[in-house]
């Protein structure tokens, strides 16, 4: 199970590589509505999930694993919109989500060591739900 | 595709894509419940090595903006993907593949809110419109 999340994540990092979303400089583009292209991206990705997820789902459980483990929260709440505003806020002032900041720390850049590091720092401070 | 990544990790280990709630599972964890999150993890670094060798375009040479503010976005990033229940990839990859309203009112809610931020907030606090 571990070797098989290793290369998804291996595989996830290169989609977002190839993509263009490891770089922050386009990902504003994006976000300013100047470069439309990562909106494809989101879409191709949200289309294989849609079509993949309910064909896995039909399995009696998972490759590896004794059981899936699926997000039980459905609220659309209070707690949900900040999140979400706190977190489009953090990703607008630089271009970085927690995915493409991981796969860019192979760069060793410190202004990248620095987001990743306050990142965790946030997740960690986050009052569990 | 990113949506293939998401897919097999669903397939193989159960676990959803959410590469916030795969990471905030590690801080501080759970003992038993580490491993595969610190392997997805390492799969990402270990993709961006490979990303550095094989296409370097693609990986940034640093961050625009004062470091301040580069502290204080992954402050946010962290906090909110927490508080939110998932980030780009949880809410919205996997979240809209599995037909959940709660994510495409969190998806709806981080894109209004990101690119008002990189449209008229940023360009106040990066300076001279980096």
């Amino acid at each position: 199970m571990n070797l098989a999340a290793l290369l998804c994540g291996l595989l996830f990092a290169l989609d977002l590589g190839v993509a263009g979303m490891t770089d922050p400089t386009r990902v504003l583009a994006f976000l300013e509505l100047r470069d439309p292209a990562l909106m494809y991206v989101m879409g191709g990705a949200v289309a294989v999930t849609l079509l993949g997820f309910p064909r896995v789902l039909r399995r009696a459980r998972p490759a590896q694993a004794p059981c899936f483990m699926l997000p039980r929260r459905r609220a659309i709440d209070g707690r949900l919109m900040l999140g979400a505003a706190i977190f489009g806020l953090g990703w607008g002032l630089v271009g970085l989500c927690p995915g493409p900041a991981l796969t860019d720390l192979a760069t060793g850049d410190t202004d990248l060591l620095l987001f990743v590091a306050t990142m965790l720092v946030g997740m960690a401070v986050a009052p569990r739900g | 595709m990113i949506g293939a990544a998401a897919v097999l990790l669903l397939r193989q280990t159960g676990r959803i894509a959410g590469v916030s709630g795969i990471v905030g599972g590690l801080v501080p964890g759970v003992r038993g419940d580490r491993a595969w999150r610190l392997a997805f993890v390492g799969g990402l670094v270990l993709g961006g090595l490979l990303l550095a060798t094989l296409m370097p375009g693609a990986l940034p040479r640093g961050l625009s903006g004062p470091r301040w503010l580069v502290a204080l976005a992954g402050l946010l990033v962290g906090l909110g993907a927490r508080l939110g229940g998932g980030c780009t990839s949880g809410h919205g990859v996997c979240g809209l593949g599995q037909r959940s309203p709660r994510s495409l009112v969190a998806v709806l809610v981080f894109m209004a809110t990101a690119m008002l931020t990189a449209n008229l907030l940023r360009p106040l606090l990066a300076g001279g419109g980096q």
